[in-house]
C-alpha cells in the first residue's frame, strides 16, 4: 500500500461503502432480533470490551507519524494528548478538553515547528 | 400535545445535540478544508454516512490512499456499537410506520442518549419527539460541517493542527470507557496489538492486521476459561491498586443491560 491520496470516485466510493456499513450495523439487530432482545451470552460480552479496545488503536493511528518529525510534530502532539488526557481527567468536559487539547497542538504546533527551530 | 409543541419539544431536548455537534461538525468540516476537500464532500458524507468517528477517519483514509478493505473493515468495528444501540428502540422503531428507516440511520451516539430519556411520555408523542429529535440532530450535523468547510475553505490562513481534534476525541472516549469498567485488558490489548502492528507493517498498513488481530485476542480471551482466570486475576490487581474507586460486580444479563444503557447514556455528551 502506497500513500497515494485516493481520486475523487474513490472517496465517493469509500463513503458510499462506509454509509451502506454503518445503516446496516444500525438495521442489523431489527433483521435478527425481531422484537426479542435476548443476545447470545458471548455477544455480551464483546459488547462491553470492544469498545475500549478500538479506542486504543484509534488512538495509535493518530499518533502513527508521530516518529517522523518527533520534534516539530511529535513532541507537541504527546503533549496535546496528555492536556487532553489530563483536563478530561479533572473536569469530565468534552467540549472544554477537545478545546483545550486542539488549541494547545495548535499553539505547540506552532512553536515547535517555526519559533523554536529558527532559535 | 400540539404538533407546534412537538416541534418544540423535540427542539428542547435536541439542544444537549446541538452543543456537541455545532463544535463536532465545524471542527470536521474545518479539518475537510484543512486536507484539501471542498464542502460538497462533507455534505455527502453527513447525509448518508452520518458518523462522526468514521468521516473524521475518513479524511485521513483519503489522505492516505487506505484500502477499501481497510475502510470497510475499521468502519465495520467502529460503528458495531450503533448495532447495540438499536437493540434498545427495537420497538420503538417498530412501532413507527415509514419513519422507522430514517430513524434507524439517524441513530448516532447523541440522538441515542437522548431518545432513551423519553420514557416518560405519552407512545404517540414520544415517537413524533424522537423523530424530531433526529431531524434536528441531523440538521445540526449537516449545518454546521458544511459550514466549518465553507469557513475553512474560505479562511486565508492555514488551520495547521485542527486535524487534532479527532485525537481529542478518541482520547476522551478512550478515557470514558476506561473509567467504565474495572477490566482494562481491552484496551490494553488495542494499545499493545496497536504498536506492534504499527511497528511490523509500518505506518501505511498497519490498521488491518492491528483491527483483525486485536478482535481476534479479545474473542478469545473473554470466551474461554484461560481468559476468565486471567481477568480474575486482572481485577484483585486493580482493586488492590485502586481502593478508592468503586467496583461494581456484574451478577446477571439483567444487571450487564442496564449497566450498558447507563454507560452509553453517560459516555457520549459530546
Amino acid at each position: 500500500m502506497t500513500a497515494t491520496p485516493m481520486t475523487p470516485l474513490q472517496m465517493v466510493i469509500a463513503i458510499v461503502v462506509s454509509a451502506v456499513i454503518t445503516f446496516s450495523l444500525r438495521a442489523l439487530p431489527f433483521v435478527i432480533f425481531h422484537g426479542n432482545r435476548k443476545m447470545p451470552k458471548w455477544l455480551e460480552r464483546i459488547e462491553k470490551s470492544l469498545p475500549a479496545m478500538i479506542m486504543a488503536i484509534l488512538i495509535i493511528y493518530c499518533l502513527k507519524d508521530i516518529g517522523d518529525n518527533m520534534f516539530g510534530v511529535g513532541i507537541p502532539r504527546l503533549l496535546a494528548v496528555l492536556i487532553t488526557g489530563g483536563s478530561y481527567k479533572l473536569w469530565h468536559n468534552t467540549f472544554v478538553s477537545m478545546a483545550a487539547g486542539t488549541l494547545s497542538y495548535m499553539g505547540l504546533l506552532y512553536l515547535f515547528s517555526h519559533v523554536l527551530t529558527i532559535a | 400535545m400540539t404538533k407546534k409543541q412537538l416541534i418544540r419539544h423535540s427542539f428542547i431536548k435536541s439542544l444537549p445535540v446541538l452543543c456537541s455537534y455545532l463544535f463536532l461538525g465545524m471542527a470536521y468540516g474545518m479539518m475537510m478544508a484543512e486536507a484539501g476537500y471542498q464542502w460538497y464532500y462533507s455534505l455527502f458524507s453527513c447525509l448518508f454516512l452520518y458518523s462522526g468517528t468514521c468521516q473524521f477517519l475518513l479524511i485521513t483514509f483519503f489522505s492516505s490512499g487506505a484500502s477499501l478493505l481497510t475502510v470497510a473493515l475499521t468502519v465495520l468495528l467502529v460503528n458495531s456499537r450503533q448495532s447495540f444501540y438499536s437493540l434498545t428502540f427495537l420497538k420503538d422503531f417498530n412501532a413507527m410506520g415509514k419513519r422507522k428507516l430514517y430513524m434507524i440511520h439517524s441513530m448516532t451516539d447523541e440522538t441515542y442518549a437522548v431518545n432513551t430519556t423519553l420514557d416518560y411520555m405519552p407512545e404517540d408523542d414520544k415517537h413524533s419527539t424522537m423523530f424530531g429529535v433526529a431531524l434536528f440532530s441531523h440538521f445540526y450535523w449537516t449545518f454546521f460541517s458544511v459550514l466549518g468547510s465553507v469557513i475553512g475553505q474560505l479562511l486565508p490562513f492555514q488551520l495547521e493542527g485542527v486535524d487534532f481534534c479527532m485525537t481529542a476525541l478518541f482520547v476522551i472516549i478512550f478515557i470514558d470507557k476506561w473509567e467504565q469498567t474495572d477490566k482494562h485488558s481491552p484496551a490494553l490489548i488495542g494499545l499493545g496489538v496497536g504498536v506492534l502492528c504499527l511497528l511490523i507493517f509500518g505506518q501505511n498498513s498497519f490498521m488491518l492486521p492491528a483491527l483483525l488481530l486485536s478482535t481476534a485476542l479479545l474473542l478469545l480471551i473473554t470466551n474461554t476459561n484461560f481468559g476468565k482466570k486471567d481477568k480474575d486475576a486482572e481485577d484483585e490487581n486493580t482493586e488492590n491498586k485502586t481502593d478508592d474507586k468503586k467496583i461494581e460486580v456484574v451478577t446477571s444479563p439483567e444487571d450487564i443491560i442496564n449497566d450498558t444503557d447507563t454507560g452509553a447514556k453517560e459516555e457520549h455528551k459530546i
